[in-house]
């Protein structure tokens, strides 16, 4: 089962042709992901790693059938890009790009907004079902198939839950990265829904870091939930010092509550099971499943 | 990115937000030029710094002495005060304890104020929208307005498909308790100050005080703007205004490799592929009793080249006592940071420990490259053992060093 995708994902490429559209979707088609073709404007016609290239995206779907579609267009021109797939009704969207404006994303935002579209990031490694269909920047060899849903707002730092809840014997049914910018399309929340009503999914597992509110929203959420599944989690940044950037734009303390003991309380409170370091998710993850 | 008042003043005045008449100096000589200029019969002369409660805070050479923003009522006065502010050192809440230089400084318009209250544009997040924050409690810090009374912020989250409709600008108004020339005042204000906003690519734009004249007018005695660098490729005018004077002489560096830098007050530098994964290393770090030297993200793309920019952007800091390299390579591949490691190294002649945790593809490579270098690389199989190697290895140089 899982989530999201899977081996039915019809997925296209927009940024196709790029030096990133081209890398990362020769590693997806050698993962097994059943690419269909791409999207570069102005390449129509024309033909890519064997697959079909289209002007648009609306084109793509409608001679490939496509359901899903993955970004690597560059930071000026990815809201465009994801716009143009939210118009052509695409049932998921994962944009990888980083740096995008962060007004461009409240446009974006409001354009989801009674869409079909589901999107994914930006700014986010992803999202794989292991053996199935890897859509991302994610090396797919570390993951093993198994009973965790990982949500996320790192890269590096998933491909560390990976490794560790493969190392316990978990394993993982789906891996989201819903990305690091302030404004994304898909949060927290919305995985953990899609992870209750997953039967393979038997627990989940949340990364998180200092700045805003999802992750407190999230555990508020977990907390009201009639049923539950285990779930662990962590949140990035203890060490961050106040008001300065790290590397994420959405990684800003701009309060009191965003910080990271404030979040790691809320989901402690929620009935998380929380590490407190991050060499410790598998681990804590574990626990959670025993308890 | 910051930048400083005058020159965000500068920016909002062309949106049409109302500010008092104002020129910036860069000497003493320029400041009594701009009084002259100015019509009098007040002035107010403000240091400028990247750094709010100026007028709260004292120079460090005069700690009993008098603010980075000051009234004066003739040109001598201003003299005086700019050479008592002008490359001295000004503390303030924001600045922490060693201050900033001032090197820059506003002389403006004394006006009649009679009323202060304070409004802000910022992204809420919660939201997504843009969103007004306005408070009858001007000249007040915000965060301590939030914390104890609520009640006196009125929010007005913006939708993008409209943009501000002069609606939302009287409900800010009358919110305020504003009625007449004032309100009409305000709205404009507010409507100005939304255009600023969005054009800009402003992340946030707060104005405390803004306040209203003795003639009714709405204006904005003070401003703050920060911008989203993400966007800076589109805003040229913006982006001329970066005093780098502000910045961190090692995150300058840092940005001009591509690499983000942050530094902290620790002894262990970190090297790390990934923001989550990078906060996350000093986090254990931490946990193991030691104290991270910096944040640095070499991102996903790192070759030699720029692994050897990161080694001696972590060195350069007199601090450092050692160096944690934590690679989790997905597209990265391990033998190629650990070339670029090795390179590094040597080019730089490493004289403090150095611990190496490379996870992912192609580990074993890396991990032997490691190995058959010659260099006194101290190898870690996961992020526990990597931290707690480091920090050990940290402490013992550091003991035998003093």
């Amino acid at each position: 089962m899982a989530v999201l995708v899977n081996k039915e994902t019809k997925l296209i490429c927009q940024g196709f042709t790029g030096s990133q559209g081209t890398f990362h979707s020769e590693q997806a088609i050698a993962y097994g992901t059943n690419m269909v073709g791409g999207v570069t404007p102005g390449k129509g016609g024309s033909e890519h790693l064997g697959l079909p290239v289209f002007d648009t995206v609306e084109d793509a779907k409608a001679k490939t059938g496509c359901n899903a579609s993955v970004i690597y267009v560059p930071p000026p021109f990815a809201a465009d890009s994801i716009v143009e797939a939210i118009e052509a009704e695409m049932e998921l969207v994962v944009c990888i790009t980083e740096g995008i404006p962060v007004l461009d994303m409240v446009k974006v935002k409001r354009a989801l907004d009674g869409s079909k579209t589901r999107l994914i990031g930006p700014n986010c490694p992803g999202v794989i079902t292991p053996d199935e269909c890897k859509i991302g920047i994610m090396p797919g060899h570390i993951h093993t198939r198994g009973k965790i849903g990982i949500v996320s707002r790192s890269g590096t730092l998933t491909y560390e839950a990976v490794a560790q809840t493969g190392a316990v014997g978990l394993g993982q049914s789906t891996c989201i990265g819903i990305g690091g910018d302030p404004v994304n399309g898909t949060n927290f929340i919305d995985c953990i829904e899609m992870f209750m009503d997953d039967p393979e999914t038997e627990g989940i597992l949340m990364i998180g870091e200092i700045g805003g509110s999802a992750e407190i929203e999230a555990a508020q959420f977990y907390k009201d939930l009639k049923t539950k599944k285990p779930i662990a989690g962590f949140i990035a940044g203890a060490t961050a010092p106040p008001g300065k950037r790290m590397g994420h734009a959405g990684a800003i303390i701009s309060g009191g509550d965003d910080t990271a003991p404030a979040k790691m309380e809320a989901m402690r409170a929620a009935g998380f099971a929380v590490s407190e370091s991050p060499a410790g998710l598998g681990q804590a993850m574990k626990e959670a499943m025993a308890a | 990115m910051n930048i400083h008042e005058y020159q965000a003043k500068e920016l909002l005045e062309k949106y049409g937000v109302a500010v008092p008449k104002g020129i910036a100096a860069m000497n003493v000589a320029d400041a009594v030029k701009a009084a002259e200029e100015l019509p009098g019969p007040l002035y107010v002369i403000k240091a400028q710094i990247h750094a709010g409660g100026r007028g709260a805070g004292h120079f460090k050479n005069n700690p009993e002495g008098k603010g980075g923003v000051r009234l004066c009522k003739t040109v001598d006065e201003i003299k005086e005060a700019a050479e008592a502010m002008m490359n001295q050192v000004l503390v303030t809440k924001q600045t922490g304890p060693d201050g900033k230089e001032v090197q820059r400084l506003y002389v403006t318009d004394g006006v009649d104020i009679a009323k202060e209250y304070y409004c802000s544009v910022l992204l809420d997040r919660a939201t997504s929208r843009p969103t007004f924050m306005v408070s009858t409690e001007g000249g007040m810090d915000i965060e301590e307005v939030a914390e104890k009374t609520p009640e006196k912020i009125i929010k007005c989250a913006i939708d993008p498909a409209t943009g501000m409709m002069p609606f939302h600008a009287r409900k800010l108004a009358f919110g305020l308790g504003l009625k007449g020339d004032a309100m009409k005042s305000a709205v404009k204000f507010f409507m100005a100050l939304y255009k600023a906003f969005m054009e800009l690519d402003a992340a946030i734009v707060e104005i405390n005080p803004m306040i209203i004249t003795d003639k009714d007018e709405v204006m904005a005695l003070d401003a703050k703007m920060n911008f989203d660098e993400n966007a800076l490729f589109r805003q040229k005018m913006v982006s001329e205004m970066r005093d780098e004077s502000e910045e961190d002489e090692n995150e300058r560096e840092a940005k001009n490799w591509d690499l983000s830098y942050v530094s902290m007050d620790g002894d262990i530098g970190c090297m790390v592929n990934g923001a989550g994964l990078a906060m996350s290393t000093m986090d254990i770090i931490k946990l193991y009793g030691g104290e991270p030297a910096n944040f640095l993200d070499v991102g996903g793309g790192a070759t030699a080249e720029r692994v050897t920019a990161a080694f001696k952007i972590i060195l350069s800091d007199p601090n450092v006592k050692g160096i944690l390299v934590n690679i989790f390579g997905g597209i990265m591949k391990c033998d190629v940071i650990a070339e670029g490691v090795i390179a590094a190294a040597k080019e730089v002649d490493l004289q403090v420990p150095l611990v190496v945790r490379l996870e992912g593809t192609n580990v074993e490579k890396g991990k032997e490259l490691m190995a058959n270098s010659g260099l006194p690389i101290i190898s870690a199989d996961d992020l526990d053992d990597a931290a707690q190697k480091v920090v050990k290895a940290t402490k013992e140089a550091a003991a035998q060093a003093a």
